[in-house]
């Protein structure tokens, strides 16, 4: 079947199956920075924007997408460049498969909650797993990306 | 130095942020064939019959493969070097099923869907065998695993099938029997590890296509890009020269993609076929039918005489692979060969025992390889006789662990696989280790706990040590070409997975070459274009590969050195140069690299500077390092909260050292997920029951408090501008520092990791018992 779906703004028709996930079909038409981790919304790499809120794309369907807003992270290429600059600073950069998502979540967070503490961050921010970094470099960079920004 | 040891971003951090392809499902081909496994849903059985022929007339399914579609050639999927120290005891296909998720048969189609409806029409009739799920009840069982003839070890690695013994060591030094009799103090324990699941978030995946050559070209989630190219050519008798391997980014690996996993069916789908084909795992297959760490139990007996000197350690271990018998004798041997070496002041050390096949998820490489269960049993045990000696853990340590300067017999006798080689600790900064770990978690005023109404604080500590790359077995290569404009193209065989390797051997090229990280463009692990490379274990990159990549820079600037003294009409020794320009010391004529290059690639007596290095260690410094960690018991839950963990590591030089506190860092994270939950737990059926992740649980960062981690002055002449390794060191401690902490609060010692909550409780009921 065929929907239309806003993803960074530009609206297109996709031909979708009606079981299909939005993780699946933004994969398969080259919107490739939103990854496959888990299967089961518990790992956060695939993660996008839904009308500006972060949710799992592996359990969305795509079908219930028509009419919402899609933000993967090359709508936000600006604010990723920006937090990628602070990784870099920290070092917190490993392998980097969770960090397109997390670029994502973080933006979100930002514009929830610029103020927001250790634990807010860290509660915020639980649903997206990193298994190289010991997450604290992350957690600097982070907290100083939503600092310099506020 | 203005490259090394300084502050510089990684390589690839902002395209790989702004989600730039990058990873190896990103380059598959739209139209790939989709393979998919049917897996045992039992232990162990002899499949009798295959019924495909409905699944087969479903439209867009292209083929079912069986294990009657591969000669049978029996491999491992270890990634090892060759001749590999690993059992060749798996085919692509095989008509026995080791394990629940063992490979029965594969669908090809042109969908997801479609290859999961085929696989429901498929009928297989099982001759279902009785497992062993036990490993210490796997040797001489009359239950046999690997009864197939054709599977053979390449050289004495101790393999026994018909015992279920996929390989066994014994090595002694002195005769501990003997010594443990003389011994004023005498300890016995036994303790048990885990299997532990890697979890890194990029599962695994490979994609192939033929090429306009004719050529097979694979993109895969690898960190054996070359033992890939190896196994692939080997398995299906397909001609190396054939097949290209690339890998792109690779989204963690942690020792899991040491193996090969898809690439035999991807490989051979579109080598028969001549179409693009993938196989992207699922999380449940990534738990279940890759691999995990392998299980131990480790009974450990030290003595030590009444003025507080070691004497004695003996290890008998018994180690669990699993189905396969992949990493089986190297591991081992890493249990006791990078952890004994600790204490060298002993009489005598035995380190013997056996690894076993079990119908259980084989087991294989995983960041500390071995070490980590060691020293769990080691550095436990030693706070054991320190109790029972009634003398400090921290005196005892420092008066009997290795020093700088020092040795220990074992290097010479264990080796990964064979015998080892001898070598002195040129760079041993253990004892400022624990000096400085010591009064970075303010050991003074918590030892051994400060008790409040709820809560119990207490630290505990431990001290470990690892290699950096295999001696006279790992090589690796580096080629470096001059361009015009004066940058520098670097391709290496070593393989970044995520861990910095990128950006580190940047950093050495640039070094040497006097020149900034943005000047020198680095291209890594494509069998065809870059020199050979072992890949991404061992702890060999920073080491092996940065030490070949510093040769080459060496090299190619000699050889620039040549040129510009051609161009500046002088001998080379007249010439210096900056990094910048090349100038004549004697009449002041300079030439800038810019220019140079520019001439030597259009104008005059063209040609292209380019060399190629490479480096095979002849030791392998160990990097050393103490972990302590503070945490605080809830007295009536015994729920433990890690507060602080201080790790103070002696890695030689830093090349980067944000990356390399980022190792440590995610390697502490790892061990004390080992240390605290993760727990790879089966039914009693033999089912996998951790098989996704929320039944497997890793750290999040709400379990991370606090982590101090430093680096002490340290310069290992062998390394690259003075660097060990530091890609494993992190993850040894936090087992047995935890285990001495949760003694130094309660006064009770778990000896069976993971230790929970639960296990405290039942030990503290059977304390106050008593």
């Amino acid at each position: 079947m065929k929907i239309n779906l806003n993803i960074n703004g530009v609206s297109k028709a996709f031909l979708i199956q009606e079981n299909e996930y939005l993780l699946e079909v933004l994969r398969r038409n080259d919107y490739t920075s939103v990854k496959r981790g888990c299967d089961n919304t518990s790992c956060g790499v695939c993660t996008v924007l839904f009308d500006g809120k972060p949710i799992p794309s592996c359990s969305m369907l795509a079908i219930r997408c028509e009419g919402h807003e899609i933000t993967t992270v090359e709508g936000i290429e600006k604010e990723a460049e920006k937090l990628a600059n602070y990784f870099g600073e920290l070092g917190a950069d490993q392998c980097g498969y969770c960090n397109p998502s997390m670029a994502l979540t973080v933006y979100s967070l930002k514009k929830e909650n610029k103020h927001a503490t250790d634990e807010e961050i860290k509660a915020y921010l639980v649903g997206n797993l990193c298994r190289c970094t010991g997450y604290v470099a992350q957690h600097q960079a982070i907290k100083k990306y939503l600092g310099d920004e506020s | 130095m203005k490259v090394v040891n300084n502050k510089v971003h990684s390589v690839d951090g902002l395209g790989i942020m702004k989600g730039r392809k990058a990873y190896t499902d990103d380059f598959a081909e739209k139209d790939s064939l989709i393979i998919k496994v049917l897996r045992s849903p039992h232990p162990f059985a002899k499949i009798k019959k295959i019924d495909d022929q409905e699944a087969k007339k479903l439209t867009g399914v292209e083929m079912v493969l069986t294990y009657k579609d591969f000669k049978r050639i029996p491999f491992t999927r270890a990634g090892q070097g060759y001749p590999e120290p690993s059992p060749h005891d798996k085919f692509v296909l095989d008509e026995y099923v080791r394990y629940i998720g063992d490979e029965v048969l594969a669908v090809v189609g042109s969908s997801d869907e479609i290859c999961r409806k085929a696989l429901d029409l498929i009928k297989v009739e099982y001759e279902v065998l009785e497992p062993i799920l036990d490993f210490e009840q796997a040797i001489d069982n009359q239950v046999i695993i690997h009864p197939e003839p054709e599977i053979h070890e390449m050289f004495d690695i101790g393999f026994k099938p018909k015992r279920n013994i996929a390989a066994a060591y014994e090595m002694n030094v002195g005769d501990v029997e003997k010594s443990l009799a003389a011994c004023d103090y005498v300890i016995r324990e036994t303790f048990y590890t885990q299997a532990q699941a890697h979890v890194m978030l990029e599962p695994h995946t490979v994609n192939a296509r033929m090429d306009y050559q004719n050529r097979i070209c694979i993109y895969s989630a690898t960190q054996t890009p070359f033992h890939v190219r190896r196994i692939i050519s080997q398995g299906l008798e397909i001609p190396l020269s054939k097949i290209r391997v690339i890998k792109p980014r690779v989204g963690g690996g942690f020792g899991g993609k040491q193996a090969i996993h898809g690439e035999m069916l991807v490989a051979f789908v579109t080598y028969k076929t001549g179409k693009p084909a993938k196989i992207v795992y699922t999380r449940k297959e990534v738990f279940e039918s890759s691999y995990t760490r392998h299980p131990m139990r480790l009974e450990m007996a030290l003595g030590a005489d009444k003025n507080g000197k070691l004497k004695a350690i003996d290890a008998k271990v018994l180690s669990d692979t699993g189905a396969y018998g992949e990493h089986a004798l190297t591991v081992f041997m890493v249990t006791g060969s990078k952890v004994l070496p600790l204490y060298n002041k002993v009489d005598s050390v035995r380190f013997v025992g056996d690894v076993v096949y079990t119908n259980h998820t084989p087991a294989g490489a995983f960041r500390g390889y071995g070490a980590i269960q060691g020293n769990f049993a080691l550095e436990s045990a030693i706070d054991i006789l320190c109790v029972k000696m009634g003398v400090d853990p921290i005196k005892f340590r420092q008066e009997n662990m290795m020093k700088e300067n020092e040795t220990s017999p074992i290097f010479a006798i264990m080796g990964e696989g064979t015998a080892g080689t001898a070598m002195n600790m040129d760079t041993c900064k253990l004892e400022e280790c624990v000096e400085r770990g010591l009064k970075l978690i303010d050991w003074q005023s918590k030892y051994p706990r400060i008790e409040t109404e709820d809560k119990i604080k207490s630290v505990g500590m431990a001290i470990a040590m690892q290699g950096s790359g295999i001696p006279y077995i790992d090589m690796g290569a580096a080629t470096i070409k001059l361009n015009d404009d004066g940058f520098y193209n670097l391709m290496v065989g070593a393989t970044e997975i995520g861990q910095g390797s990128d950006t580190v051997l940047t950093q050495i090229a640039a070094e040497e070459l006097m020149t900034s990280v943005d000047k020198v463009v680095i291209y890594s692990s494509d069998t065809d274009l870059t020199p050979f490379d072992v890949g991404a274990y061992a702890s060999s990159t920073t080491y092996v590969s940065g030490n070949a990549v510093l040769r080459a820079a060496k090299e190619l600037k000699s050889r620039m050195v040549e040129e510009a003294a051609r161009i500046l009409e002088t001998k080379i020794e007249n010439i210096d140069f900056d990094g910048k320009r090349f100038l004549n010391i004697n009449d002041k004529k300079e030439i800038s690299l810019i220019d140079f290059s520019n001439q030597i690639t259009y104008s005059h007596e063209q040609k292209q500077l380019q060399v190629t290095s490479s480096y095979v260690g002849h030791k392998s410094p160990p990097p050393f390092m103490a972990g302590f960690v503070e945490i605080d018991i809830d007295k009536e839950t015994y729920e433990v909260e890690i507060i602080n963990y201080v790790s103070v590591v002696d890695c030689g030089t830093t090349i980067n050292p944000m990356l390399a506190k980022g190792q440590v860092d995610g390697a502490i994270v790892q061990g004390l997920g080992m240390a605290f939950y993760e727990d790879v737990q089966y039914s009693k059926t033999g089912k996998l029951i951790s098989s996704d992740m929320l039944n497997y649980k890793i750290p999040t960062r709400l379990d991370i408090k606090n982590l101090t981690t430093v680096f002490v002055d340290s310069y290992e002449e062998s390394g690259p501008f003075g660097a060990k390794s530091v890609g494993e060191i992190g993850i040894d401690t936090p087992p047995a520092a935890l285990a001495n902490a949760v003694y130094n609060a309660l006064g009770i010692r778990i000896t069976k990791l993971p230790i929970t909550p639960e296990k405290i409780y039942q030990e503290m009921r059977k304390k106050n018992e008593k």
